[in-house]
């Protein structure tokens, strides 16, 4: 009568390629929720997934339904205590938690809003869909290619270690098939037969004849079997590779940032998420980037992830230093003929006066022409962003690397005044969509 | 007593809350002796499937089936209900039962061995015994065939997808959703689901037919100009020809849309197929629950009795059960309407004890039935021949509504007070359960909705009619979106009017 099945090995993710529809279905609603959801988030802690609210329109399941609000019915309820058959109750007010409330959201559907969790990689997939480094590709240079091999089918010739045995006893079983070979046991039979005619005595005129036939086939069999290999040459094929030219993707980002005393926390903690964000979308996005960490107050130094997001330091403020360690990095390590250099700086465009010319210097005359794209991203105190609200204000530092704008167009000066503003400004830089032309 | 001595003989069948295959086997045995030498219950064969909460939130999402097409709404529910079982705001089910045959019954890992027993006793007898009984599935589903179909379904919609694209398939699937609930025959008798292979032949045929028809012949000249007369006969005859009016709303558009493709019709029946197969669940969800809840507690009472279950055992049984049937007065937070569960199980207990242990009051209202000692067999009998409208109509005693003190509250929208109209003592026991039996009738879960007239001459426009219960029109915004679906199936305009069938004035229209 019962049977009884184990089926919690049965693959999981059964609604995985529905939910996959519900998500394309709802891409624009969702694409919007996550880019409000990372104003106020660090992105780095969310190792589980990520809660998002959308908005219900698109997501409807419509069907009539009586409208609850109209006509007349009746209720039957249970627990009595002191009415009276005739007792009138005042209606309660159509708001609250009325029957009408509890009808708009019976099923989910009267909602306005549909909250669920997302997948870290669902979320940051969509988080980062339109974003790419801008002109990826050197174009001063000569690319430079790099050769890879790719499976390329198979072939007759080829090293012994590419040996694909696979196909070759496939061949070998269709062809020793086709050919009759005959098969050890077939041979080992006739040879049983044989032993035991052979080993009666005084045989009969028939059995001498039968043993005769019979060794004549094992002779033909035997012969068929050295004719017939097991494995012909023929049979043989090998996994080939071919080399494909791919062109040269090094690339490395620096990431320059501002830790003197100057920087109030506020200032570091908007210009770390910007790291964070930039971190998160450079190693989710390509594999091989290489990202080097430079902070800097009068002194700076290459220092390893961990430090450069989490350890604190103050000291007065000099930006050249910082540059110049990217310089002495990119000498060493990353030759620009061979590397594609990116850069984003982030500080809050307080310097020592008399470093800005030679921050300029070093920028256009060096670093500049090394980059493909240098990113300079100021953070200010939502106060005094309040305060200095027009351009007349800005920092020393952003004037000058505003004048840098005019002449180069691989340089980008973007203003963040709170984390609202990091992910727009992140967008603005790294959009997909924007062709080469000047920033 | 006789009882307690047998404890003593009997080793109970298991004392750890783990559960292991051995042990569900055993307990499956004894539940069955129970159920099938006792209780005298006709089951299908069942068929015990464990999964985990993960598949339980699958199954959850695809309507409770087994195998289902794929469409976005169903990952919404995923995400929706996966959402609110990882905040803690709802738990799962324990078990989920299918009406097929075998009757497959899903228990989760998670639960303990106690829950095991209970959830075999409640899903794989008595959902089991009432699906294979009740006439209403009897007359309306196809246990036999039902999983044959969903693989069916799911391999035609699929394929649809595939040759059609996806957002062509999404798009019918939406608007035939939308008309789930207008998708059944209310009054016609089912159609025998076809067997995957016979449906494919048929579909192969109508592709056939399809691919030689011509346009062409359609553009010969019509022979003569007719006069208005004519034309109302021929308009009342295609009315004939058409089944006008028709409540099939999904039916309707599958035959004589005149957009549609074929292989579109063929979704359009799908959707209804499978919306007539749950058609009954709607009906008796206070009887099947109840009945479930009855055999259960019958059951896991003998099992403790027999002392085939221990104390602690029968302790967690008690802490559950009890949360189950539990009945939240109006005024309560907790209360959401009737608990079916409650209901059911309470009427249900009520019938035993009006055939043990009647009083005055149930012989003069049940003479039939009061002190006929024989409970097990009346409510057998109720379980087959009812639904719950017509099961608290002819059960509900008024002990009952006593101890439960059921009143009804007239709620005239038009008014500014609700009324107390009945309660329960002697002159409201009838209004009172009249009032709550046509809360369950069929009039009150489905809208009155029929196609009632097709300009096919003219501007092949398509009038529907709501006939409106209680004087109460449609929610507005749903109404206009579910009337654009309807235009998509149907290609021109559609009107859609909420009539009052006692003055037969329109009261309100509808149009997107």
């Amino acid at each position: 009568m019962m049977h009884i099945i184990d089926r919690r090995l049965n693959p999981k993710g059964k609604s995985l390629s529905n939910r996959q529809r519900f998500l394309d279905r709802a891409k624009k609603q969702i694409k919007r929720a996550v880019n409000d959801a990372i104003k106020d988030r660090k992105i780095s802690n969310t190792d589980g997934g990520e809660r998002i609210k959308i908005p219900a329109d698109g997501l409807t399941e419509p069907r009539f339904m009586g409208d609850m609000t109209k006509g007349h019915r009746d209720r039957v309820m249970p627990g009595n205590r002191d009415f009276m058959p005739g007792d009138k109750i005042k209606r309660p007010p159509p708001q609250g938690s009325g029957q009408g409330g509890r009808e708009a959201s019976e099923d989910g559907e009267g909602e306005d809003s549909f909250q669920f969790t997302l997948t870290r990689d669902e979320f940051l997939d969509i988080f980062f869909e339109d974003m790419a480094l801008p002109d990826f590709i050197k174009k001063s240079i000569k690319e430079e290619v790099v050769h890879e091999f790719q499976r390329a089918g198979y072939k007759r010739q080829g090293s012994p270690s590419n040996l694909n045995l696979k196909l070759t006893m496939r061949n070998s079983l269709a062809r020793r098939l086709c050919l009759r070979r005959p098969r050890e046991t077939e041979i080992a039979e006739l040879e049983d037969k044989i032993t035991l005619l052979r080993k009666k005595t005084n045989l009969p005129i028939k059995d001498q004849k039968k043993l005769l036939a019979l060794l004549e086939e094992l002779e033909v069999k035997q012969k068929r079997r050295r004719i017939v290999p097991y494995i012909d040459p023929l049979d043989v094929r090998y996994t080939s590779f071919t080399e494909v030219e791919k062109p040269n993707t090094h690339a490395v980002m620096f990431c320059l940032m501002d830790v003197s005393g100057s920087m109030g926390e506020v200032h570091k903690e908007l210009a770390k998420r910007f790291f964070m964000l930039l971190h998160l979308f450079l190693t989710r996005q390509y594999s091989k980037v290489d990202v080097v960490f430079i902070r800097h107050t009068h002194l700076a130094s290459e220092v390893d992830e961990e430090t450069f997001f989490h350890s604190r330091e103050t000291g007065g403020t000099i930006v050249s230093t910082a540059l110049e360690v990217m310089q002495k990095v990119i000498t060493d390590r990353y030759p620009p003929e061979d590397w594609n250099i990116y850069a984003a700086q982030a500080s809050d465009g307080d310097n020592l006066n008399s470093d800005n010319a030679r921050c300029r210097h070093i920028l256009t005359q060096e670093l500049l022409p090394q980059c493909q794209y240098f990113a300079y991203v100021e953070v200010w105190d939502r106060h005094e962003a309040e305060m200095f609200p027009s351009d007349g204000n800005a920092t020393r530092l952003w004037q000058t690397y505003d004048q840098i704008t005019k002449s180069h167009e691989n340089f980008a000066v973007r203003k963040v005044t709170g984390p609202e503003d990091i992910f727009p400004v992140l967008h603005d830089l790294f959009d997909k969509n924007k062709t080469s032309e000047a920033v | 007593m006789s009882a307690s001595k047998k404890k003593a003989k009997i080793t109970p069948l298991f004392d750890s809350a783990d559960w292991d295959y051995a042990a569900v086997d055993k307990v499956f045995q004894a539940i069955q002796t129970i159920a099938i030498d006792e209780m005298g219950l006709d089951v299908y064969p069942t068929q015990v499937e464990v999964i985990t909460s993960e598949q339980m939130l699958d199954a959850y999402s695809s309507v409770g089936m087994p195998l289902m097409y794929s469409h976005w709404s169903f990952g919404k529910s995923f995400v929706r209900d996966e959402a609110s079982y990882r905040k803690g705001a709802s738990g799962l089910a324990y078990e989920i039962v299918i009406n097929s045959n075998p009757c497959i019954c899903y228990i989760m890992e998670e639960n303990s061995m106690t829950m095991q027993t209970l959830v075999l006793a409640h899903a794989a007898f008595g959902h089991n015994h009432f699906f294979k009984n009740n006439h209403l599935f009897k007359q309306w589903t196809d246990a036999n065939a039902i999983l044959d179909y969903l693989q069916f379904a799911k391999n035609y919609i699929a394929k649809c997808e595939e040759k059609y694209g996806l957002k062509e398939v999404e798009k019918i699937l939406d608007s035939a959703h939308a008309l789930q609930g207008q998708g059944i025959d209310k009054f016609t008798r089912r159609q025998k689901l076809d067997s995957a292979a016979l449906r494919e032949k048929e579909l192969a045929r109508a592709e056939y037919e399809r691919s030689q028809y011509s346009e062409l012949w359609r553009t010969l000249p019509e022979s003569k100009s007719k006069d208005s007369h004519e034309i109302d006969q021929i308009e009342k005859e295609l009315a004939r020809k058409l089944g006008l009016p028709e409540s099939n709303l999904l039916y309707f558009l599958e035959k004589h849309s005149p957009i549609l493709e074929s292989w579109q019709r063929e979704i359009l029946r799908i959707v209804r197929s499978i919306a007539q197969y749950f058609y009954p669940q709607r009906q008796t969800k206070l009887m099947n629950e109840g009945c479930a809840c009855f055999v259960h507690y019958h059951i896991m009472n003998r099992l403790y009795d027999t002392g085939q279950i221990t104390e602690g055992a029968m302790l967690e049984f008690i802490d559950f059960h009890t949360r189950v049937v539990a009945q939240p007065d109006f005024d309560s937070p907790y209360f959401s309407g009737i608990n079916p569960y409650a209901l059911g199980f309470s009427m249900m207990k009520d019938i035993e004890r009006i055939c043990e242990q009647p009083t005055d009051e149930d012989r003069e209202w049940f003479p039939n039935i009061a002190g006929n000692n024989r409970a097990i067999a009346t409510l057998k009998d109720a379980w087959e021949n009812f639904r719950d409208e017509s099961f608290i109509l002819q059960y509900l005693s008024p002990h009952l509504m006593r101890e439960l003190r059921l009143f009804n509250l007239k709620d005239d929208t038009s008014k500014p007070h609700y009324v107390v109209d009945a309660i329960h003592n002697e002159q409201g026991y009838k209004a009172v359960r009249s009032a709550l039996a046509a809360q369950y009738s069929v009039a009150n879960l489905d809208l009155d909705m029929q196609v009632t007239n097709v300009d096919l001459h003219g501007n092949r426009s398509m009038i529907l009619t709501h006939n409106m219960t209680n004087g109460m029109t449609l929610e507005e915004k749903q109404a206009d979106m579910t009337l654009a679906h309807i235009q998509r199936l149907w290609g021109y305009d559609v009107t859609l009017n909420s009539v009052d069938p006692n003055t037969n004035k329109i009261k309100k229209s509808y149009s997107d």
